[in-house]
């Protein structure tokens, strides 16, 4: 009984979503540190990681609503479009309401983004949930809704106006012991946007909700198993449909922290922005197959995308060509990396068996 | 509803287009019985099945459960699970990407929240319980396909179910795995669980169940206690027919002989999935590869085809030496191989019988050849008509026939391309006693008109019935290679045990 007991208590393997999850924590570490080795600068000061938080939270909600109905086995290139259509209307709205109240008026802008958002993923998931539909098509005709309605909303740029709003966006959490002394001698202290707050916060709430929900273990059984998860009694479709749900409302969400972050609508507003966030996922290690992924990993995967744009920015070869070539490359190497790993993985796992099988012959025979 | 009887099954019909799959079909099921489901493919067992677990719609009949008042409300598989009546398929339907107590309570608890320390302590309790060798913490993809599927079954009991619905559950364990299933099944019969079991095995049959229902051709043929039924007399009652055409094949295989000259040679061939080997068949000659599962007699055909990559070794068809890498290499060479895993390396599901008979043929040629539409319809006709195909039309969707018919539909794409070498692995697996008596006649006949060819079944008495050689491999090695007075049953498992083997009393 008490070799039992170890035996349980022993940890198991890494499975391929944690495996996966650590090679992107890893490969971000040693980004991050060889950027402070070599670039030094800015890479030095806490700040540096702040900024990336600020400058990408938008992008790291999307990647989140990416990995959601990844992990079910679908997709959603919607996303850069709700954003879109969620800042020019926003914008539109904080303008143009003459509601007294500024505080109300902010608390209706986030409605209104987040009913947006509501919108489409009630749609898109009504049409791959039920209809069956291809989730890439449906999406795809979203985007172009998404991208269309916002032309509608309003063809030029549109600046807030609204002051209540424009405070918020000023609005920065400081550290004072993580800032540094600049060169006059004033300490300037660390500052974290709201934004970045609010992402940080959806990770940790969409880890904990697709570690240890009814709703979160079921996308992952119906992306590991579709037919599976239905003969296990789960409700396939609604699985289906409410990660889509939250999906858009996520992107909704981050249309909002984008408007906080560049208080201005603009056709173009995170245009091609689906396209990072799935290479943000698949780098943080969600499979396209389905089944294997979570939001931490995908965290990290945003945050090796931005480290990048950093570094190149940093470089002499700062150029968005050069950019666009080195996520490639780096989308590319990532996926061979978890193949080779994941082969390997397999592999040792079937040495083993065989080890075990070999191992009880031998028993047998004596 | 009479005491002791858990679930009976009235009148069932169910048509599909253009095929009435289940007429007035009876079943009962009495509490504590393993209930033997036999009948030949497209009899009609997992049509019933799916009536039973809600896949399809019965068109009449009645479904009555114990406990219940009136007839028994079955739309979906979880509904049917409501009821008690749970299904553990032949493909593992739990999800490998979860634990194993996941994959224990997913879909059945009402918990918002996952308790994950409780699941894992109940799940170790219940695999303490049911002996089954796993851990709750581990990921399912890390356990071997019968701990799976004890699993699975493990699932089904746990929620307390009355009717466990067993669907050819051994296909693709070992001995050792079957034995540990069959004693799970025996404990499940005394804690009063009915067990429904489907399978092709004969003498699983015979080992576990207590009862059995015949089916065929969609209709009921009778229900038997199985010690009033020889073996002789179910195999009869599947089929329909009397039993000489056994009797006929045995003299025809021994009959058959091989010519004289080398169709294929390979020296020291080797693949990354098994170790060198040298191997030769002569014209018109029926060999075969035995062994036990994952003795690499899969893996030494799939070298032959190229189907793995090939790391090594020369190989020379009539003579002439020929470079085989890669499946098109092989086609192009005249050699045809039927995988073991038609599912997933024979069928195009999604393709029509048509032009899945054309496929291997249409590779011969070439892309700038295409094989015209009435060629394609003449082809298609001739051997629907030869290895009679039960097919509704040469334009059905493949994966809608049976799978001995799918089967067939396979083998005559490669008889469309008369290949001098062909190689079946596993042409019978879970396909029904009548087909597989057809196809072994046809290898035979196939031989007699010159072609050589690979013969690999799991069923030695099936081997030792149409094959003139037999390459017995142990541990991914050859080790033997009998043939004449050698091919007996007990040669072959003396060749396979080895000779540190314990002699047994022979």
């Amino acid at each position: 009984m008490t070799e039992k007991r170890i035996r349980l208590r022993k940890r198991e393997p890494l499975s391929d979503t944690q495996m996966l999850m650590f090679i992107s924590i890893g490969i971000f570490c040693a980004m991050y540190i060889g950027a402070m080795l070599t670039l030094g600068g800015g890479f030095l000061k806490p700040q540096q990681i702040f900024d990336l938080l600020n400058d990408n939270a938008a992008l790291i909600i999307i990647s989140c609503a990416l990995t959601i109905v990844m992990i079910g086995g679908g997709i959603n290139i919607s996303v850069g479009g709700v954003i879109g259509l969620t800042v020019m209307a926003c914008a539109l709205f904080l303008n143009g309401n003459s509601i007294e109240n500024s505080a109300l008026s902010i608390v209706l802008t986030l409605l209104l983004a987040l009913g947006i958002g509501l919108g489409f993923g009630l749609l898109q998931g009504f049409l791959v949930a039920h209809l069956e539909i291809q989730p890439f098509i449906v999406t795809l005709a979203g985007m172009f809704l998404a991208r269309g309605l916002t032309t509608i909303l309003s063809v030029n740029p549109v600046k807030v106006t609204h002051e209540g709003f424009l405070e918020l966006v000023k609005t920065k959490l400081t550290i004072p012991w993580l800032g540094y002394t600049a060169q006059n001698g004033n300490l300037i202290p660390a500052k974290i946007e709201i934004g970045a707050l609010v992402a940080l916060a959806v990770v940790i709430l969409m880890f904990l909700q697709l570690r240890y929900t009814k709703l979160g273990r079921s996308i992952y059984a119906v992306g590991g198993n579709r037919q599976s998860a239905l003969m296990l009694g789960i409700n396939v479709r609604s699985t289906v449909f409410w990660s889509y749900v939250i999906s858009g409302v996520l992107s909704g969400l981050a249309g909002f922290v984008f408007l906080m972050h560049k208080p201005a609508g603009n056709a173009s507003v995170a245009i091609r922005s689906e396209m990072d966030a799935i290479a943000a996922s698949i780098i943080g290690g969600t499979l396209l197959t389905g089944g294997v992924g979570n939001v931490i990993g995908t965290f990290f995967g945003a945050m090796i995308l931005s480290t990048i744009q950093k570094i190149i920015a940093l470089s002499p070869l700062n150029a968005s060509w050069w950019q666009e070539m080195a996520n490639g490359a780096m989308l590319s190497f990532f996926i061979l990396l978890q193949s080779v790993v994941l082969m390997r993985k397999n592999r040792a796992r079937a040495k083993k068996r065989k080890e075990i099988k070999e191992k009880e012959k031998k028993k047998d025979e004596s | 509803m009479e005491d002791g009887i858990v679930l009976t099954m009235r009148g069932i019909s169910i048509s599909f287009p253009g095929v009435k799959a289940l007429n007035n079909v009876d079943f009962t099921l009495r509490r504590g019985e393993i209930h033997a489901l036999m009948g030949e493919n497209g009899a009609g067992k997992s049509t019933l099945i799916k009536v039973l677990t809600g896949v399809y719609e019965k068109d009449a009949g009645s479904i009555c459960i114990e406990g219940r008042d009136g007839e028994a409300n079955i739309h979906s598989p979880q509904q049917a699970q409501n009821l008690g009546i749970s299904t553990v398929y032949q493909e593992i339907t739990l999800c490998p990407n979860l634990t194993v107590a996941e994959n224990m309570f997913i879909g059945r608890t009402k918990d918002r929240i996952v308790r994950w320390r409780e699941y894992e302590k109940r799940t170790t309790e219940i695999l303490d319980n049911l002996g089954i060798p796993a851990r709750a913490s581990q990921e399912l993809s890390h356990c071997s396909l019968a701990v799976q599927q004890m699993v699975a079954i493990a699932r089904a009991v746990d929620m307390k179910c009355k009717v466990l619905i067993l669907d050819e559950p051994t296909s693709s364990l070992d001995d050792k795995e079957v034995a540990m299933l069959f004693k799970l099944m025996r404990e499940l019969k005394e804690r009063g669980v009915g067990i429904i079991f489907v399978t092709h095995f004969l003498e699983q049959v015979y080992e576990v169940s207590d009862r059995i229902t015949v089916l065929r051709g969609g209709e009921l043929v009778g229900e038997y206690l199985v010690s009033e039924l020889p073996q002789v007399q179910l195999v009869a009652k599947m089929m329909g027919k009397s039993l000489d055409d056994l009797a006929e094949l045995e003299r025809i295989g021994q009959k058959s002989a091989a010519g004289e000259e080398t169709v294929y040679e390979a020296k020291d061939l080797s693949s990354a999935e098994c170790r060198p080997f040298d191997f030769r068949i002569r014209r018109g000659e029926v060999n075969g590869f035995t062994g036990l599962l994952g003795s690499g007699r899969s893996e030494s055909v799939r070298a032959i085809f190229g189907a793995d990559q090939v790391t090594g070794g020369r190989v020379t068809i009539k003579g002439k030496p020929v470079r085989i890498t890669k499946p098109h290499d092989a086609i192009r060479s005249g050699i045809g191989y039927l995988p073991e895993n038609r599912r997933r390396d024979g069928i195009i599901a999604d393709l029509s019988v048509r032009d899945n008979i054309i496929l291997a043929l249409q590779v011969i040629k070439g892309m700038n050849h295409p094989i015209s539409r009435a060629e394609a319809e003449a082809f298609a006709d001739e051997y629907i008509e030869a290895l009679q195909i039960k097919t509704a039309s040469k334009d059905t969707p493949i994966r809608s026939l049976s799978g001995g018919n799918q089967q067939k539909v396979i083998l005559a794409r490669w008889l469309l391309t008369h290949p001098q070498y062909l190689i079946l692995d596993e042409p019978t697996r879970g396909i029904d006693v009548g087909t597989k008596l057809e196809i072994q006649k046809l290898v035979l006949k196939l031989a007699e008109e010159g072609m050589s060819v690979t013969f690999i079944s799991s069923e030695i008495e099936e081997m030792l019935r149409t094959c003139s050689r037999l390459i017995v491999m142990r541990d991914r090695k050859i080790v033997g290679e009998l043939t004449g007075d050698e091919l007996t049953q007990a040669q072959v498992m003396k060749t396979i045990a080895g000779g540190e083997a314990r002699d047994e009393n022979e």
